[in-house]
């Protein structure tokens, strides 16, 4: 059981592994369609087709990472999904009503009578917040390992809060990259304030995490540990002022017509979300529920799992092929979505 | 409050599944006949397959989104609702679902938007093939669920140690002794429901007054498949009829009524089964019928559910088979009228397109009637023999559950209404096409500095 040559050692952490780049992959890229979604209200009419223009022709794909992590988590610790998701039953459900409404707004809002088209929009507004809000109650919950205290269910739902903030922040970096023109320079203000709640958010989800758990407060801060850790806090700091001084100038340098890297501001915006995502993977490791689930614990058998692991080391690169192939077709700034 | 938490979490996961399964039975056929219209076109370069491929392709994408959203839905509630499931069969049902959702779920919604958006960032042949690759992705997902799914009516290629299913060949739990039968049965009906969808859609434009070519076009072949395909279908359901009884005989007995086991068994065309005295009331039936389809003999033996320890209810999975055959008798009888009547004339009458329009989502109806045959039968096994539905369900209060129902049950009744009259408002948008301004797509005419709301 302990040594790297058995598969039942290794093959859990394979499959943690491959859950957390699908999850990464999945708020990296859902999480900038659901910010779009959660700032559509904030424009009329013809800035809000240009902005699902922007996350048209990608959301599908996006959130089909989501079932592909669901479906790890569901096939190699089948044990470990049956207790996560009825623990986080309500929040689940909650989520899965705001999936199906943002999703299916997008062809029904212009696909049926345009007087309903505003209704539409609302079910794509309030879609993209409940699910990102649950989203975030479901982090929270995890955090804390499923306890029902009055501490914990503030927190899970301060992340809830903080989460939306950090979707929209991803949500108006992509749109600078992906629009122009007065949309484009809203975008970078929405950014800007995004920016800050968002640092606000991870600040203080780092500050009560280990509050809240003391397992987690003695992983970071004995002596050695602290140390080996403290890059990952520092390289947050450096690239939230980074991101910061580039969205404070951007207006101007849009005006002198000179945008630079319109893409910079996502990978940046990215890049604090991957970082506190290390910050997280590293609080919760080895468990899947904090102290009571190893990965070990719940993985189905290795043979099953070594089903699945050969599969997927043929079909993931053709995954990431593809759909980067995908996002060439579509790059540049966005144009109408029409079927022609 | 007293509800039976596992009746709830049942109902609510029929419920899922139920909505679910209408939107992939349409993108599976419908991507095939998409890329059908494709190809006439680049072979004829004839504006209406464009014009079809136009109007279908949309119809598609609301389809798609349906389905993906309910199919995410899905994916948690396998956890939420029946965590002994996977607890039990994981080993099986895992890499079976995984290697859906990489083989198939990335292709299709990858390639869905090269094929939606595409058109003039790619090109024609690339177009081409991302509309092949996605009807070969939908195709290539039913393979997979309805392998798993049948590896639950049908179990084979596995060994039970600590109480754990662990697989001993993969080829026996992929063709499981169903497999090919529902497989077959399952695409057939995908074929006939979009069939029909495009029919009764197609002849609801032209009672609309549709003057374009594409709408003629598109009603002739969809009742010519449909006219090949419903015969297939026959074949194929009874096929898979003899398959049940040799594998599931107790949900035949459920489906012909059978209380008793008993020889020259009658084909009973109505009655009311009723659970308390074990008998059918008010039966009205063929003699010998049942015998002669089941077993190809006069007088041949089925056996009845005083002969199993374990049996479904009866009354649903009869009903259920009753409206799928009576939907399927009447889908032979309008695609072959309708046929012979374009083969004639060339043009339909008036009466036969209004009953092909009232029969637009008729597929629907039979397909979910025919869902409800196999897994009502199934109960009150959720892997035949190997686990039963209530040893896999969750400990979820009931009142949770109901909270969650009550919000799903409204989400999707309110979609399906909004589905089924967004694609009829498709049509007549498409029969008219000169008071499309209403609503033409915003971002073409929008000016790009024009001065924007104030607000953050």
């Amino acid at each position: 059981m302990d040594t790297w040559t058995q598969p039942s050692f290794w093959l859990p952490l394979v499959f943690l592994f491959l859950m957390g780049v699908a999850m990464l992959a999945y708020v990296l890229l859902d999480g900038y369609d659901l910010g779009v979604g959660i700032l559509l209200r904030r424009v009329t009419d013809p800035d809000r087709d240009r902005m699902i223009a922007a996350i048209g022709p990608f959301w599908d794909a996006n959130e089909t990472w989501l079932v592909l992590g669901v479906g790890i988590l569901l096939t190699a610790f089948p044990i470990a999904h049956g207790a996560i998701l009825g623990a986080l039953y309500l929040p689940v459900a909650l989520m899965l009503a705001g999936l199906i409404l943002r999703g299916v707004a997008f062809d029904f809002r212009v696909k049926a009578h345009a007087h309903h088209k505003p209704w539409w929009d609302r079910a794509f507004y309030f879609g993209s917040v409940l699910a990102t809000f649950a989203q975030g109650v479901m982090l929270g919950s995890l955090v804390t390992g499923f306890t029902h205290g009055w501490p914990e269910t503030l927190f899970s739902l301060f992340i809830g809060l903080c989460l939306i903030a950090g979707y929209a922040l991803l949500g108006s970096c992509w749109l600078i990259y992906k629009t122009e023109g007065a949309l484009q320079l809203r975008a970078v203000r929405w950014a800007h304030t995004c920016l800050w709640l968002t640092g606000v958010g991870i600040a203080s989800v780092s500050i009560a995490t280990p509050w809240v758990s003391q397992r987690i407060y003695d992983k970071w801060f004995t002596l050695p540990n602290f140390l080996y850790l403290a890059p990952i806090p520092l390289l947050s700091a450096a690239l939230f002022f980074t991101l910061e001084t580039h969205l404070r100038h951007l207006p101007q340098r849009l005006a002198e017509q000179r945008p630079g890297r319109d893409w910079a501001p996502y990978v940046m915006a990215a890049g604090l979300f991957f970082l506190a995502f290390l910050g997280l993977a590293y609080s919760l490791f080895p468990f899947l529920i904090v102290d009571r689930l190893t990965i070990w614990q719940a993985a189905s058998a290795p043979e099953s799992m070594l089903v699945i692991f050969y599969g997927a080391c043929v079909v993931l690169p053709a995954i990431v092929g593809y759909t980067i192939y995908a996002y060439r077709v579509f790059s540049g700034k966005a144009t109408a979505l029409s079927y022609d | 409050m007293s509800a039976d938490p596992l009746i709830l979490a049942r109902i609510q996961f029929a419920a899922n599944i139920t909505f679910h399964i209408l939107f992939p039975a349409i993108s599976i056929s419908l991507g095939w006949y998409l890329l059908y219209f494709k190809l006439r076109y680049t072979r004829t370069r004839d504006a209406k397959w464009l014009a079809a491929y136009g109007f279908w392709v949309k119809v598609f994408a609301l389809s798609f989104a349906l389905g993906v959203v309910s199919g995410v839905t899905m994916s948690f509630q396998f956890g939420t609702n029946w965590p002994g499931y996977m607890q039990k069969v994981g080993n099986i049902a895992g890499p079976l679902l995984a290697y859906e959702v990489l083989t198939a779920f990335f292709l299709e919604a990858t390639f869905l938007s090269i094929m939606l958006f595409g058109t003039r960032r790619v090109s024609e042949r690339v177009h081409t093939l991302a509309t092949f690759l996605v009807a070969f992705g939908t195709t290539l997902s039913a393979f997979w669920i309805l392998a798993l799914n049948s590896w639950m009516q049908t179990p084979a290629g596995y060994e039970m140690v600590d109480g754990r299913a662990h697989v001993t060949s993969w080829l026996q739990v992929i063709f499981n002794p169903s497999f090919p039968y529902r497989l077959t049965h399952m695409l057939l009906a995908s074929g006939l429901v979009v069939s029909f969808l495009i029919a009764g859609i197609s002849a609801y434009r032209l009672l609309r007054g549709d003057k374009g070519a594409a709408a003629p076009a598109t009603l002739k072949t969809a009742v010519y498949v449909a006219a090949v395909l419903i015969p297939l279908q026959i074949m194929a359901g009874d096929a898979h009829g003899l398959n049940t009884l040799e594998h599931q005989p107790v949900k035949v007995a459920a489906m012909e009524g059978l209380w008793a086991t008993q020889k020259d068994v009658p084909a009973v065309l109505f009655a009311l089964p009723d659970e308390k005295t074990r008998s059918n009331r008010y039966e009205i039936a063929i003699p010998h019928l049942a015998s002669v389809y089941l077993t190809h003999s006069w007088s041949g033996e089925v056996k009845g559910f005083a002969d199993f320890s374990y049996h479904p209810p009866m009354a649903p999975v009869f009903w259920a088979f009753r409206v799928m055959v009576g939907v399927g008798l009447l889908m032979l009888a309008t695609s072959w009228l309708a046929a012979w009547q374009l083969k004639r004339k060339g043009t339909l009458h008036t009466w036969l397109l209004r009953t092909l329009a009232a029969m637009t989502f008729s597929g629907w109806l039979a397909l979910v009637a025919g869902w409800y045959v196999t897994e009502v039968g199934r109960q009150p096994w959720l892997v035949t023999g190997v686990l039963t539905t209530a040893e896999a369900a969750s400990t979820t209060p009931a009142p949770m559950i109901a909270a969650s129902l009550a919000m799903y049950l409204l989400l999707y009744a309110g979609l399906i209404v909004a589905y089924i009259s967004v694609v009829f408002y498709m049509a007549r948008k498409a029969a008219h096409p000169e008071e499309k301004q209403e609503q033409g797509p915003a971002i073409k005419n929008a000016t790009p500095d024009q001065p924007a709301p104030e607000g953050v």
